[in-house]
């Protein structure tokens, strides 16, 4: 009880302490964090203490020195050390990977449809991801972790690509309201049908809602693996798109007048977004909250500058993930939470918080 | 000697699916027709101008709504001939068809068009008063507050009696806390939306929780709710229904001025001498109290909510009294026709009306969105 007080502390008071803090200053001070150094600095501090937590915390009992030798001295016939090993080091990089994804992505999809609501499900990821999920146990009966991978991906971003389409006829292409409208539209569509299939059978129900629930544990390593690459070029593409986004939200207008190609931006953003959030559902299911929350909390220390709010979700975002999923594997031991859950009841207190006691920076 | 008994399941699905279309084509097309004019109303001291195009088109949902429930009365797993079914509805009481007619199809059309009144008209509501189309009674968390109660009842197996009166709590309890919340000097829309926000996530992993916990046989139970139904619908409910509108939709269409003051924004609304944070709170109250009344009959059908304010306001455009009564309308014309669909599309398979709400409503809604895009 005592560990889970603690993690549960440390990933709660750091930001109800700078919310604190910045509440107390002058209203015209700027953002919180004006020294970026430190902040980033903090920031990777902060990932690493969650990613040693997660190595040393959960249903089974090991010290830290078994999780630090499991690293870098492994010694296979011990077994606290196979279980740091094969079990929780995959799932650590699973979290840091879905968690910096989803923020990432959450992000620019907020600066690219200028909507405080942007989240990642807005654009259709995870309906589409569910939807070929659920229509894959339904109709082919794959029931494998491996098998899920790839169904959710292309779900994931067949949704999201439909919903660009779709967005994009009429004036002006993929305008904030259409884009956003659409991925409602289509969001709804697939949930539909998706909400069909689970209450016309009740084995694929059984077998589809703990994928639905979200989480990182025990997904298909090597299927996964494979997405690395996406990710990273995605992560990378992501941040370094902080400048346009940054013009895009002063207005289309401005932007264009700017001599911005905001089309191409947008496309551009769109396809990271793509890339980022099918991998992300992938990894991890339908893990709702991290990407929209984490902007906004980034937003709330930060400011309104994209660049900085790119780089610090990219940061931020696997500490809420992680964070979240730690605390999953301590409070039913010894069964677990999933993440899934865990993000939106933990995460969802920050995020009242935050919008309560500090200023609000508009998208 | 009984005519137009219309029998064959195939039959029964192509007369609900076209009506439906039909009747929608006939409202786009009652739209492009009629032009923008106004009438200007005087009585006495009191005056008011009416848009004359809203009052033609709310009489054309009106015919659409009436011709839907009388295909709806028609229809069904029991071959009734039509004027007998309407016969019965209307005036013939202890005929052959009383019970099927009058205890099961005819409340169940009374209670889609109110339920749809309502969702639709907290809708717009909702989106008018944060000024984002993505709000609705969903998003910010209400239905949810509904959802928990009630999904718990039905996982823990409780009483069903008790079910409707959870729901309505369960919506009140989280709409109070919102806006408790939210509340910092005033609300803030934006801050008000986040919280929500907040709120929803938080009941939506108690209920995906409740999901994985209990046995599947319940959960099925819950998620069937959770897909939003009328199956079952009785003259209880549309009586409780009913009132409600009757209350609410008058206090709404008074309401419908203060908030296009509020549309103008904080500072303006302020200095035309708005009493803004009162104006907010009772906007807010009558809308949640909307959503909370319609999710408590029959479930959380977000998507009407959502979707029907947003393609009445590509028809006649934004908030006036008349626009709120015509969205009113608009809704129960739509989730009359999305649960006839639901009920006939796979007969005797039944699906919930949440289902085709979606899978029906949003081609439609990209439909409306194409053409006034194109048009502007």
């Amino acid at each position: 009880m005592i560990t889970i007080a603690l993690i549960f502390s440390a990933i709660t008071i750091t930001p109800i302490l700078a919310g604190l803090l910045s509440n107390r200053r002058e209203k015209d001070a700027g953002p919180f964090i004006s020294n970026h150094v430190l902040g980033l600095t903090l920031s990777l501090i902060l990932v690493v203490v969650i990613i040693l937590i997660s190595l040393r915390f959960g249903s089974l009992q090991i010290t830290w020195e078994a999780a630090w030798n499991a690293i870098f001295d492994y010694d296979p016939t011990n077994q606290s050390q196979i279980v740091v090993r094969e079990l929780r080091l995959p799932r650590t990089i699973l979290g840091l990977a879905a968690g910096s994804c989803l923020a990432v992505a959450g992000a620019l999809t907020q600066g690219i449809t200028r909507n405080p609501l942007g989240a990642p499900g807005i654009l259709g990821v995870n309906a589409g991801a569910a939807f070929a999920i659920v229509t894959a146990i339904y109709a082919a009966d794959i029931v494998t972790p491996e098998g899920y991978v790839w169904f959710a991906f292309f779900g994931a971003a067949g949704a999201s690509i439909l919903v660009y389409f779709i967005a994009q006829f009429g004036n002006g292409g993929a305008t904030p309201v259409k884009l956003v409208l659409a991925g409602v539209v289509v969001t709804a569509l697939l949930g539909g049908w998706t909400t069909s299939l689970l209450i016309l059978d009740l084995e694929t129900l059984d077998e589809a809602r703990f994928w639905l629930a979200g989480s990182i544990a025990s997904r298909g390593t090597d299927e996964i693996a494979v997405l690395f690459p996406i990710i990273i070029i995605g992560l990378l593409l992501g941040v370094a798109l902080g400048k346009q986004i940054n013009i895009l939200s002063l207005g289309e207008d401005i932007a264009m007048a700017l001599g911005q190609r905001i089309s191409l931006i947008r496309v551009v953003a769109g396809i990271v977004i793509i890339l980022l959030c099918g991998s992300a559902v992938a990894i991890a299911g339908p893990v709702a909250f991290v990407g929209l929350a984490i902007p906004h909390m980034v937003r709330s220390l930060v400011g309104p500058d994209y660049r900085w709010i790119l780089i610090y979700s990219l940061f931020l975002g696997p500490c809420l993930l992680l964070g979240a999923d730690v605390i999953g594997r301590l409070v039913v031991r010894p069964t677990e939470l999933q993440v899934g859950i865990v993000t939106a009841a933990a995460g969802a207190p920050f995020l009242i918080y935050l919008v309560r006691f500090t200023k609000l920076s508009d998208v | 000697m009984h005519y137009l008994a219309i029998t064959t399941p195939t039959l029964q699905r192509s007369l609900t699916v076209l009506a439906g279309i039909a009747l929608t084509i006939f409202l786009i097309r009652l739209a492009d027709h009629i032009q923008p004019r106004h009438h200007t109303f005087r009585w006495q001291n009191i005056s008011s101008r009416i848009q004359l195009r809203v009052v033609w088109l709310s009489l054309g949902a009106t015919i659409a709504i009436i011709v839907l429930s009388g295909i709806g009365l028609i229809v069904g797993d029991y071959p009734i001939p039509a004027t007998k079914a309407i016969a019965t509805a209307l005036w013939e009481r202890n005929g052959e068809y009383d019970f099927i007619i009058n205890s099961l199809r005819f409340p169940r059309i009374v209670v889609a068009i109110l339920a749809g009144m309502c969702f639709a008209s907290s809708g717009l509501i909702f989106q008018s008063l944060i000024n984002n189309p993505l709000v609705s009674p969903d998003i910010i968390g209400i239905n949810s507050g509904a959802a928990v109660l009630a999904v718990a009842i039905l996982a823990i197996g409780g009483n069903t009696e008790h079910l409707p009166w959870a729901a309505f709590l369960g919506a009140l309890l989280t709409a109070g806390l919102i806006y408790l919340l939210s509340w910092r000097k005033g609300i803030s829309p934006t801050r008000l939306v986040l919280v929500g926000i907040g709120i929803n996530s938080v009941l939506g992993a108690i209920i995906t929780y409740i999901t994985i916990k209990y046995p599947i046989e319940r959960v099925v139970a819950a998620a069937r709710w959770q897909a939003g139904t009328l199956f079952g619908a009785r003259w209880d409910d549309a009586r409780t229904l009913a009132i409600g509108l009757l209350i609410l939709l008058p206090a709404a269409f008074f309401l419908t001025n203060r908030l296009k003051i509020l549309q103008l924004g904080d500072e303006t609304a302020i200095t035309v001498g708005s009493k803004i944070e009162r104006d907010r709170l009772a906007l807010l109250s009558v809308a949640s109290l909307l959503a909370a009344l319609a999710v408590s009959v029959v479930g959380p059908l977000g998507f009407v909510a959502l979707i029907v304010p947003q393609a009445a306001r590509l028809l006649v455009g934004s908030i006036t009294g008349g626009v709120l009564i015509f969205t009113a309308l608009l809704g129960g014309f739509f989730l009359l026709g999305a649960d006839l669909i639901a009920q006939r599309l796979f007969a005797p398979v039944m699906l919930p009306a949440g289902v085709i709400t979606a899978t029906f409503g949003g081609p439609y809604f990209l439909y409306l969105l194409a053409r006034y895009n194109r048009a502007n």
